[in-house]
């Protein structure tokens, strides 16, 4: 049996569905993969069930979690009751918003804001734009309302002052007056989450993390508590949203940072599996139950996004990678809208009651049963195994009611239907982060992952006209390899406002050199399993009465305390980025520095990607697998079925091909095809006609 | 033309309506004034070759732009005729509101987009230049008598030729600002975004021809028209009126009214405004084509699904008459459009309450509150801090109305108190929710704001407002009750004071350390404040959306000791009722 050592690095992806597990030792390339079932409100009890399968006794070295704890806490809202102190005049910004609305069109609908009006309390301080303060804050009045909040039932306490990213001074005296009082350690001010000008986005980032805090810290000390019953001393550490790695003690600090834990870890491992195959330029797409998850990586790297809505009124602004989410998921349902449009979509049938074909009491058609009905899913093996088959009738029945029948269409075209319109809307996310971004999509490869991404490569390739599409060995442990990947990573952001003539280049340098420092200690005391520690600096920065910034990133390294940051460098790289997003130039107008944004990346050893590949002695005989009915442009067709991981190296598929394996289904339309490359994954490129 | 293949349709729909997106967001993000990069006020879309119809149009632009932009296109076309030579690289631009829509402050820039040597559709875009001349800066003069105390008025010209852009054009529009600088980088912006939109349709174009786009948008405005032919046709059959009133012109304090008789037959609808009060001397009055596309927007936010095309208003017939304020042609006065177009939106609400009472929303705060905050720099710059400010929604059959949102013309974004203290000398005290003013009714109308500031200019700092809903409060529907009335006060040396037009300022100045405040509307309520459970009134009591007196007053419920329901004097109360 294989052993692992302590140089052998787990992986764990705890999904809505599923955990997914994948234990790899670099000394020898062993690795063993395992997927059990998620146990929702008890994570860490599937967690440990995991480790036990995939472990199997042999020892681990070191444990990387894609956590999806707080994403759901979220969405669902079982964080923590919490209280929050804020300057006089200012406790309602959490609920006022910006002054939003949930649609566009319709004036319906109310916001309840995650701390209720009653747990906001206002102190006498104030400090103005500039910096200056105002007004110092009453100190006796903050341990006062502190303790009211307490009384209250407070779990953690967010100080939140107007303006305090210009100063932090009054939040760091209300911080030390209230742990005076304060009986946990769930206790943070705006400016340590977030030292950026804007005071909802500030507010509600900060609230936020408070609200997750004692959720996510208990969660990780359970499992920290768990793991000392294994033979296992290494570090513990978790996948943040902006695809980072991070220490346990930093993610009990920055909770908020795992609010896109799971899918940034799967972004992570297609880039890496993608660039190893020879694709620098890569499409994601996670198609999960209920939404299809889109990001975009440009030379190996993904695009990180500033901020993100979670809800209505719940905005993080942390780096995340950049996910483009659409409301088409194999569960989302398909209707036609009243003016006799088809849609598939935004309402979602989930994993519960699901698809029709899963017999769970749903009877609106999903997309999932198009592929059913069609022959793309095999009715007889359902992936993950809980259910024995699936009802293709039924689903068949809901289709031309509710489809075909409103259409004029029979149930095949129905099904058919139903697949183009999903088929195009995920086109159109992807055109959404590649043409619409200025990026030529023949220089770009689709990675579908998740269970049912596979099912559309065609769409990804034909429609979009992706140069190819890239299907990893095991797309439904992408996030758990992403685990192992993923490098370490500490973010930091302040607001600058500095006007770039006449800057004084030297005290720039300074700051840049402290925050840098800064995010490089944070990565530091973190270590164990770097092999060297990147620093990064962007400036956002705009032409003086923008509000809006383009990201300038200014390629400097500290030596000898200093980065040798010139303002004519600084100003050459924000007149390209400029013109990189905008047709029109302004040269001549006054430039402003609005933020600068550091990096420290640590970088872990390359991950050899070759130990998942197909073994000598795969064949494509042994992988023929017979022939099925596929509904194919119209009609039935006679379609190979073939065994996916028993592959080998250099095989060719030829259209229509259905490629089986346990946790995935790929599918290869007329027009394409595919070939294993040398690390087992399934590259499908059009046929050249 | 209706064969089109309905799936191909769905994909074509969605590229439009990207293109549309697209060129939204490229102008916010490069946009210099926050009334566009912030709040979001503009508008993109593509419009029909002859008739300047709407085809397609954004979903994050501005609403009350939807449904002007294909007026103001007409426009373009109709000058473009006289004009002759209309070639590639031509970009027309103007703010006439009287041929268009809306005030002085949005600038149209209208291009051909030429396929194949033929004109095939134009782009257009919208946005709000902070500053356009005229006695106030940011343009909402509550004084103004004429078009041109407002701002400068341009009609149509060619601001690019073949390409080429025509810098005369801009000196003048430079000339005539306070903040040149800013309206450049706006234009600039809406620039990038007719650059993209017309990269976009190419592309689309080249993708599948240019037949098959014509095609796909007929049926798409058709698609619309039979969408909005099949909600009337759900409705009874009648005429149903409904009045509501402005405070006052500006000029003086007498209220305007805004009547509106709204026949239902059959799939067709008539708006007729004729029993509306004449137009008026001050700045309140609107064009015919403002009054078509504020109904627009009402309409599309009581029936949510038909999509933003000219097909949604084919059975629509208006009666807006020349001798109404409604339908006002230059040069009256017409800065304070927003808040005449809120009326009108509102006069559509009462009246959709009578036709269909548990599908409608009370009336939502319906002020835009334009204020301006302005003074001198040093070395002579002036700068002008210029903000609408949110109110409280409508009760509605599903929800309490939402707390401190916007109107129903705008999606925008409210700037954050922190941006604005960064660029202007300017301190926010509060900013805040305001207690009780919501309207009563089984679901409360939401909550309005109150916004106070404090001058840190050591100059005078000229204040300038243009508000309403000063003393005919946003009403409640079903039985709900009515919200508070909008209130602004300012600091004089002998204490605080009330405009003389109630909500309407135009020509005072606080010193350093005094302060204005504002207090919004909340939302009209929704059904019987009777009929609400008493645990829901004690828990806005707990949180402080009202008191326990508007409790008592409003609700018959009685909160006793630590907050809870008495529920024995609340039986006795409600039972008195």
């Amino acid at each position: 049996m294989t052993t692992f050592s302590t140089s052998s690095v787990l992986g764990v992806d705890v999904g809505g569905t599923f955990t997914d597990l994948l234990l790899y030792d670099a000394a020898t390339k062993a690795f063993r993969v395992a997927k059990v079932p998620s146990q929702r409100g008890d994570e860490a009890a599937g967690f440990m069930a995991g480790i036990a399968a995939v472990s199997q006794g042999s020892s681990i070295g070191s444990i990387v979690h894609g956590t999806t704890v707080g994403t759901n806490s979220l969405l669902e809202r079982r964080g923590s009751k919490i209280g929050v102190i804020t300057t006089r005049g200012f406790r309602d910004v959490l609920e006022m918003r910006r002054r939003d609305r949930r649609q566009t069109w319709g004036l319906w609908g109310d916001f309840t804001p995650i701390v209720d009006r009653d747990f906001r309390l206002e102190v006498e301080e104030r400090t103005l734009a500039n910096g200056s303060i105002y007004m110092e804050v009453d100190v006796a009045a903050v341990r006062e309302a502190a303790l009211k909040l307490r009384q209250q039932g407070a779990e953690a306490l967010a100080i939140i002052f107007i303006n305090a990213y210009a100063n932090p001074e009054n939040e760091q005296k209300a911080l030390a007056a209230a742990r005076e009082v304060w009986y946990n350690d769930f206790l943070s001010a705006s400016h340590q989450v977030l030292p950026e000008i804007r005071e909802f986005e500030r507010s509600s980032t900060t609230a936020l993390n408070s609200y997750l805090q004692p959720l996510v810290s208990s969660y990780l000390a359970k499992l920290e508590g768990a793991l000392q019953s294994l033979p296992f001393d290494g570090q513990f550490y978790i996948v943040q949203s902006n695809g980072g790695v991070m220490s346990t003690a930093t993610a009990r600090r920055f909770p908020i940072r795992t609010a896109l834990s799971g899918p940034a870890a799967g972004v992570i491992a297609a880039a890496s599996i993608a660039k190893q195959a020879g694709y620098e330029n890569v499409i994601t797409g996670d198609l999960g139950g209920t939404s299809f998850d889109v990001s975009v990586i440009v030379g190996g790297k993904a695009s990180l996004a500033a901020q993100t809505t979670i809800d209505f009124g719940m905005v993080i602004r942390t780096p995340m990678i950049e996910i483009t989410t659409i409301g088409a998921g194999g569960g989302s349902i398909a209707w036609v809208d009243r003016g006799g449009l088809l849609q598939v979509g935004p309402e979602s049938a989930g994993s519960r009651p699901g698809p029709v074909c899963y017999g769970q009491g749903n009877d609106r058609p999903t997309l999932t049963d198009a592929h059913v009905v069609m022959g793309r899913i095999n009715a007889d093996k359902p992936i993950g195994g809980k259910l024995a088959r699936l009802d293709v009738e039924a689903a068949k029945a809901a289709i031309l009611k509710h489809v075909g029948e409103p259409l004029g269409l029979d149930a095949m075209k129905a099904a058919e239907a139903i697949v183009r319109v999903a088929d195009a809307r995920m086109a159109g996310a992807i055109r959404l982060v590649s043409i619409e971004r200025g990026h030529d999509p023949a220089k770009f490869a689709a990675v579908p992952f998740g269970g049912g991404g596979a099912l559309h490569v065609g769409a990804m390739v034909k429609e979009v006209g992706l140069e190819a599409a890239l299907v990893p060995r095991f797309p439904g442990v992408t996030s758990a390899l992403g685990c192992i990947i993923a490098d370490l990573r500490h973010d930091s952001v302040q607001t600058l406002n500095l006007p770039l003539d006449g800057i004084d280049i030297e005290a720039l340098d300074r700051r840049m050199v402290a925050a840098g420092e800064d995010v490089r200690s944070v990565v530091a005391a973190a270590s164990g399993m770097i092999e060297r520690i990147d620093l990064s600096f962007e400036f956002d920065m705009h032409y003086v009465g923008q509000t809006h910034t383009v990201a300038v990133a200014v390629p400097v390294t500290i030596d000898n305390g200093k980065t040798g940051v010139t303002a004519a460098a600084i100003k050459t790289a924000f007149e390209a980025a400029y013109a990189a997003s905008f047709s029109r130039s302004l040269s001549g107008l006054p430039v402003r520095i609005v933020s600068l944004r550091s990096a420290a990346i640590g970088r872990r050893p390359a991950l050899d990607l070759s130990a998942f590949a197909p073994s000598a002695d795969a064949s494509v005989e042994t992988a023929r697998k017979g022939t099925r009915k596929v509904w194919i442009d119209g009609a039935w067709r006679d379609t190979t079925i073939w065994s996916r991981l028993d592959l080998p190296v250099g095989a060719i598929i030829d259209a229509p091909a259905i490629l089986e394996q346990p946790d995935a289904t790929i599918y290869i339309d007329p027009g394409l095809r595919g070939r294993v490359d040398k690390l087992g994954n399934l590259i499908v490129e059009r046929v050249a006609s | 033309m209706s064969d089109i293949d309905p799936i191909l349709l769905a994909v074509l729909n969605g590229r439009l309506v990207q293109i549309a997106d697209e060129m939204d967001a490229t102008l916010y993000r490069s946009a210099f004034n926050p009334i566009i990069a912030e709040a979001h006020d503009a508008c993109h879309g593509l419009y029909h070759a002859e008739t300047g119809a709407t085809l397609v149009q954004g979903t994050t632009g501005l609403p009350i732009f939807v449904g002007a932009m294909a007026f103001a296109v007409k426009a373009v076309i109709d000058k473009a005729k006289v004009d002759g030579n209309l070639e590639e690289g031509d970009t027309y631009i103007f703010n006439d509101p009287y041929d268009g829509g809306t005030h002085l402050n949005d600038f149209r820039l209208v291009r051909p987009l030429f396929w194949n040597g033929k004109l095939f559709c134009w782009l257009a875009s919208v946005g709000h230049w902070l500053d356009v001349g005229g006695n106030v800066p940011g343009n909402f003069n509550a004084k103004a008598t004429e078009s041109f105390q407002e701002g400068f008025r341009i009609p149509p010209v060619k601001l690019t030729r073949a390409g080429v852009m025509q810098h005369d054009i801009i000196d003048i529009l430079g000339a005539n600002s306070r903040v040149p600088q800013s309206n450049w980088g706006d234009l600039n912006g809406q620039l990038n975004a007719l650059d993209l939109g017309e990269r976009r349709v190419k592309a689309l174009l080249e993708d599948y021809g240019d037949d098959l786009i014509v095609t796909a948008m007929d049926v798409l405005t058709a698609r619309a028209e039979k969408l909005m032919r099949a909600n009337i046709a759900a409705l009874p059959d009648g005429t149903y009126s409904y009045d509501d009133f402005l405070d006052n012109d500006g000029i003086t304090d007498k209220p305007l009214r805004i009547a509106l008789d709204l026949t239902v037959s059959g799939e067709t609808m008539r708006l007729d405004f004729s029993r509306s009060s004449p137009p008026c001397d001050g700045p309140l009055n609107i064009a015919l084509s403002t009054t078509v596309a504020c109904c627009y927007v009402a309409l599309k936010h009581i029936f949510t699904d038909v999509p933003a095309n000219a097909g949604c208003l084919a059975p629509i017939d208006f009666v807006i008459p020349d001798t109404t304020l409604l339908g006002v042609s230059a040069p009256r006065p017409v800065g304070g459009y927003t808040e005449t177009i809120l009326r009108v939106i509102d006069t559509v609400f009462g009246a959709f309450a009578k036709v269909a009472p548990e599908r409608a929303n009370g009336s939502p705060y319906a002020t835009i509150n334009a204020l301006s905050l302005s003074g001198w720099r040093e070395h002579g710059r002036r700068w002008v801090m210029f903000c609408f400010f949110g109110g409280g929604l409508g009760g509605n059959p599903e929800t309490d109305g939402l707390n401190h949102g916007n109107n129903p013309i705008s999606t925008a974004t409210i700037p954050p108190a922190e941006i604005l203290e960064s660029l202007y000398p300017v301190m926010f005290t509060q900013w805040a929710l305001r207690p009780d003013s919501g309207g009563p009714g089984f679901n409360r109308g939401g909550l309005g704001a109150i916004y106070e500031i404090e001058a840190l200019a050591d100059g005078a700092t000229d204040v300038s407002l243009l508000g309403e809903r000063g003393k005919f409060p946003p009403f409640g529907v079903n039985g709900g009750g009515s919200a508070a009335l909008n209130s602004f006060f300012y600091d004089t040396a002998d204490g605080e004071k009330n405009p003389s037009m109630v909500s309407k300022v135009a020509d005072v100045k606080i010193a350093k350390g005094q302060h204005v405040r504002l207090e919004t509307p909340g939302g009209g309520g929704f059904g019987d404040p009777l009929t609400r459970d008493a645990a829901r009134v004690a828990r806005d009591v707990r949180l402080g959306y009202i008191s326990s007196e508007a409790a008592r007053r409003d609700y018959r419920v009685v909160i006793g000791e630590g907050g809870a329901v008495d529920q024995a004097a609340t039986t006795t109360l409600r039972s008195e009722a």
